[in-house]
């Protein structure tokens, strides 16, 4: 090919491609290249949750002594000085009544943390990040520790001198874990 | 009158959201104020778990992390400048029917009875994009969503979802999201219980389990008359109200009269709608409104004529996979009369001798 029909057939090849990095329509580059890679420090500054197994517990530790004495100040107003619910504000303690079939006969029954939570860690994940209402993700772990400690205690699902902490939390079975099963509804004609 | 910033309501027409001054509950759609599909986004019903959030767009990011290959903070900005998709979904609050379930009365509106759930437009992208961007690990079979409002609420949701049609949506009928609604961002599954399309989302965590936060468990669980409760019923099932006639609204004498309402399902589309003027003895078809979108509201009608007697009209759902709305007797043999979400048991309406209607449970 002489060097003139080679330059004409290259600037016709070139035509044919997309300009730069650009895609056609459907298809997608392999990255956008969007975004920027988070430092550790700023994923830890939200990463907050607690998971059954433990993690994302922090350091520190609670009983139901410490805890009672932080119930009193911080949460008693409205859930009651022992929790037992004041008005719209959630009862918290109680083991009765214990069958789960009287939960679907009856609404009026309530749900307590003795007789509904099924696991222990959700206590320090929802208190830390959620209560008090009025200014949530404000509890230090160990205020946190100890309230899960009296709350567990006042409930009857651990002895009062248990120690709280990261080791100790995740080992604690709630009598309530038995009763979940999950969702068998697939749509279909067979109402469940 | 000369024009002005904002189109305004006609002053003959005050639809509201009702009841008010919730921080944590629900707000409700005057379903029977509206017509077609679309809820416009100022009735669009709220649930608020610790009030509305007012998250500064500039200073919103939505991260990615946990167990995938790079994970990845993304601006607002950025987000917008993913490819985005457009579609039409509802969102139904999975306690939606509860007060009506557990305590009808004739002069509840279909607000009352039903107004947790409303239906927009929405722009947004999808969570699939992203996820190619941070490489989920093979353990990531769930992400956990946090939102960045008082409560932190925090869902679990399976990959699969997340993969399909899960979306981040920033603009809801063709404007930014309304603050109440989750702006800048909420997360959107669509057909899922409503509560998991997080508002304010401010992080996906990708995690091998589910977290079992207290909103999967404690809350949005359905208790059973076998003494079990349902975990992870995530998907809301078929469900139709007629939103007229309806109370508070009075006939004012024999004729035709129109029978409307919104059917949806969270499997996918609405297949048929059937109207029965005669308390569920017998049913006829109603005829669907336009071309049914999945997982968005679907409107029917049935034009009735009615002979001025007193009669009950009912509505029925189904969807593509077969399923029919339970009627209430079938709905409180297996789920029990305590059970505490997803309620979509067939509802009535009783037209009295003068034209008056009341909610008949």
């Amino acid at each position: 090919m002489k060097p003139l029909a080679l330059f004409s057939a290259l600037v016709l090849l070139m035509a044919c491609q997309p300009s730069g990095d650009d895609v056609k329509a459907g298809e997608r580059p392999a990255s956008y290249g969007l975004g920027h890679t988070p430092t550790a420090a700023e994923i830890a500054a939200i990463d907050i949750d607690v998971n059954p197994s433990g993690v994302g517990l922090p350091a520190g530790q609670g009983t139901a002594a410490t805890g009672a004495v932080v119930f009193a100040q911080k949460c008693a107003a409205c859930h009651g000085p022992k929790g037992e619910g004041i008005e719209k504000n959630p009862k918290l303690v109680g083991r009765e009544p214990a069958a789960g079939a009287v939960f679907a006969a009856d609404f009026k029954q309530t749900k307590t943390i003795g007789n509904y939570w099924p696991y222990a860690t959700t206590l320090y994940d929802y208190i830390h990040r959620t209560m008090p209402l009025s200014s949530p993700n404000s509890l230090t772990p160990d205020e946190t520790y100890g309230l899960v400690a009296f709350l567990l205690t006042e409930n009857g699902v651990i002895p009062p001198s248990t120690t709280i902490d990261a080791k100790s939390l995740p080992a604690v079975k709630m009598p309530a874990q038995k009763q979940f099963v999950r969702d068998n509804r697939t749509g279909g004609a067979t109402f469940k | 009158m000369p024009s002005g910033v904002l189109g305004e309501r006609s002053p003959f027409e005050q639809p509201a959201l009702a009841p008010l001054n919730v921080m944590q509950g629900a707000t409700s759609t005057p379903l029977h104020k509206l017509r077609g599909t679309i809820t416009p986004s100022d009735l669009f019903f709220q649930r608020h778990h610790n009030g509305i959030a007012l998250v500064d767009p500039s200073k919103y990011s939505l991260t990615i992390h946990g167990l995938v290959d790079r994970p990845l903070r993304f601006s607002l900005d950025e987000l917008k400048r993913f490819p985005s998709e457009t579609r039409t979904y509802f969102i139904e609050c999975s306690g939606n029917g509860r007060a009506a379930y557990r305590g009808a009365k004739p002069e509840m509106t279909p607000q009352d009875v039903d107004g947790m759930t409303s239906n927009a437009e929405w722009t947004g992208v999808l969570v699939s994009t992203l996820l190619r961007e941070v490489g989920p690990k093979p353990s990531a079979q769930w992400m956990l969503a946090e939102g960045g409002d008082a409560a932190l609420l925090s869902r679990s949701i399976p990959m699969e979802k997340m993969h399909s049609d899960a979306m981040i949506a920033y603009a809801q009928n063709g404007e930014p999201l309304r603050a109440a609604n989750g702006y800048p961002a909420r997360l959107l599954l669509p057909g899922y219980e409503g509560n998991m399309s997080v508002k304010w989302l401010r992080r996906l965590e990708a995690i091998s389990e589910p977290n079992m936060s207290r909103d999967e468990t404690v809350k949005y669980t359905d208790p059973l008359p076998d003494g079990t409760s349902r975990q992870f019923s995530f998907v809301m099932d078929a469900k139709s109200i007629i939103t007229a006639p309806a109370f508070p609204e009075k006939l004012s004498g024999a004729g035709w009269w129109p029978i409307t309402g919104i059917a949806w399902t969270g499997r996918g589309k609405i297949t048929r709608v059937d109207v029965s003027v005669d308390g569920g003895r017998s049913w006829q078809l109603a005829e669907i409104v336009g071309d049914p979108q999945p997982y968005a509201h679907t409107r029917f009608q049935y034009m009735w004529k009615w002979d001025g007697k007193p009669a009950t009209i009912m509505s029925r759902a189904h969807d593509e996979t077969g399923y029919a709305q339970p009627t209430l007797d079938e709905f409180r043999k297996v789920r029990g009369k305590g059970t505490d979400y997803h309620f979509n048991a067939i509802r009535s309406w009783n037209v009295a001798a003068d034209g008056t209607v009341g909610f008949g449970g």
